[in-house]
């Protein structure tokens, strides 16, 4: 059976190129790249022109990269790092309501720390209001978090607007550009942030490598004490091999990210108009003002682990952020946070593309989806509507 | 994730549909919870002689609906009253700890038929 992967902004596969580019990195150049010799030296000079190659992507300065091993480190890091650095100035934070976890809980760790934080509300296309930033902001306000693209609903912030107003009160900002750097141009200058996350297996590179830009100048405290590597922001001796190939990914990226986008786009585009065709089908997220590669919906009648599973056994790999597909049973705070009722928000559903999907996929796809939908519901019993259901919360038991 | 047989009953449902002359009728669950359950059963001398089922839910709820049905098509009502949520998971060769109360909602929904049948008879 084909199998076709519709769930890129939970990961990539490895570009090809990549992974040559590492391989000798993890044989023959096994060197540790602050040891005073010649192996010692190949794997420095490697890790620098990875730094080189990440920073250009971004259009940053080399010195301005942070090496980390996740995205969620990155978060980590930007948070708590900039609150501790800057708490002489205040202690209050500002976050979006449909920040990733690694930020939303590195903010409710903060709290318990004494810190303080606003979660803003959004839209129901998911848009923080940069007006709404605004008034959040109090003398106390030290840092700014708002993620550049939603990985669940896809929907682009408004980040350089923000920093205007984040600028203009001297207040430091970070975004989560996890799902966006390496599937949008991302520019820091343009967007005008002082620190920004970014992983490398959302661009074709490995798992194990992503990175925090910080603006040259800002200061920041160390989440991991040690040695000197990232100049004493981030100990541990580097995973090379994964700096590596996060170097050459964008390498690629940078080369090939319009063609990327402009294959991508027209695909999505036949996703969308093809499966709202489907009655009572919702598009959840912008409509224009999305990632390139990513369509997701709300179906109603039907839950979102079914869907998954059905898709899955016709070769289709996608995600959910329905409650019965999380391990912890609870309907994504995303969708619940742009108004998606929680009886709808069981039936979400995202398919992301990438650049090995083909127009044919599509095609199957959208003769597949809607036979599911059909099928799932066929089982269900509100398949001819809500009404019968009288249910503002559960009581049972998990 | 998911069991051999869990995934057989999934995308193979037995019994599925609206009953429209049922003589017992069980709801459980709502889709707040995630899960939501209808079982329709059919009772002559005392046998359940038809089940069908209509659910909303993930994989294993569905799973076990269909497999609850099969279970009491052709059981007295006695015995079809001792369905568990543990006989349930173990006819489908077990389920995640995060899906059992998918099987509690099977059973529950059986039982409040055959309740619903009682009722319904003792008028």
């Amino acid at each position: 059976m084909k199998k076709i992967y519709m769930d890129h902004v939970a990961t990539n596969p490895l570009h090809p190129e990549v992974l040559d580019a590492m391989m000798p990195y993890f044989k023959d150049n096994y060197g540790n790249p602050l040891s005073l010799y010649e192996p010692g030296f190949k794997a420095r000079a490697a890790i620098e022109h990875a730094r080189e190659s990440t920073a250009s992507l971004i259009n940053a300065k080399a010195k301005e990269i942070i090496f980390t091993a996740s995205g969620a480190e990155s978060n980590n890091f930007a948070l708590k790092g900039i609150a501790y650095a800057m708490q002489g100035k205040g202690k209050h934070i500002i976050v979006s309501k449909i920040e990733h976890h690694s930020v939303l809980n590195s903010a409710r760790f903060l709290e318990k720390q004494g810190f303080t934080v606003t979660y803003l509300p959004v839209d129901n296309h998911g848009l923080v209001d940069p007006a709404a930033v605004r008034k959040a902001i109090t003398g106390e306000t030290i840092l700014i978090s708002i993620i550049h693209a939603s990985p669940e609903i896809g929907t682009i912030q408004p980040i350089a607007e923000i920093s205007n107003i984040a600028k203009e009160k001297g207040i430091l900002l970070h975004t989560d550009s996890v799902a966006s750097a390496g599937n949008i141009h991302v520019d820091v200058q343009a967007l005008n942030v002082d620190l920004m996350t970014f992983a490398a297996h959302q661009f074709y590179g490995p798992k194990g490598a992503a990175g925090l830009y910080v603006k040259e100048g800002t200061r920041i405290v160390p989440l991991i004490y040690g040695g000197i590597q990232e100049g004493g922001r981030r100990a541990g001796t580097e995973n090379v091999p994964a700096i590596v190939g996060m170097g050459k990914a964008a390498e690629i990226t940078k080369r090939d990210l319009q063609k990327r986008i402009d294959h991508v786009r027209p695909l999505r585009d036949k996703i969308i108009s093809n499966t709202l065709k489907t009655d009572k089908v919702i598009l959840t997220g912008h409509p224009e003002q999305r990632l390139p590669g990513h369509a997701s919906f709300v179906v109603e009648y039907i839950e979102g682990e079914a869907m998954l599973l059905m898709l899955a056994a016709k070769g289709i790999y996608s995600a959910s952020g329905s409650a019965c597909s999380s391990k912890a049973l609870k309907s994504s705070p995303v969708l619940i946070s742009i108004g998606v009722p929680v009886h709808l928000a069981q039936g979400s559903v995202v398919f992301t593309l990438g650049e090995e999907t083909s127009a044919e996929d599509i095609t199957y796809f959208n003769e597949t989806f809607p036979q599911i939908i059909s099928r799932l519901r066929e089982i269900s019993p509100y398949s001819k509507g809500w009404e019968e259901t009288e249910a503002p919360t559960c009581t049972a038991k998990k | 994730m998911y069991s051999e047989k869990v995934m057989d009953h999934f995308t193979n449902p037995r019994n599925v549909g609206e009953m429209t002359d049922a003589d017992g009728i069980g709801a459980e669950g709502n889709p707040v919870c995630g899960d939501a359950m209808k079982i329709f059963i059919k009772v002559k001398d005392n046998i359940i002689t038809d089940v069908k089922f209509q659910t909303f839910g993930c994989g294993a709820a569905i799973a076990v609906s269909s497999m609850v049905t099969e279970m009491a098509k052709g059981m007295t009502l006695e015995e079809a009253s001792k369905i568990t949520k543990a006989s349930v998971a173990e006819a489908l060769d077990g389920l995640p700890p995060q899906k059992m109360h998918c099987s509690n909602l099977g059973a529950d929904a059986l039982h409040k038929a055959i309740e619903d049948y009682k009722n319904k008879r003792g008028k």
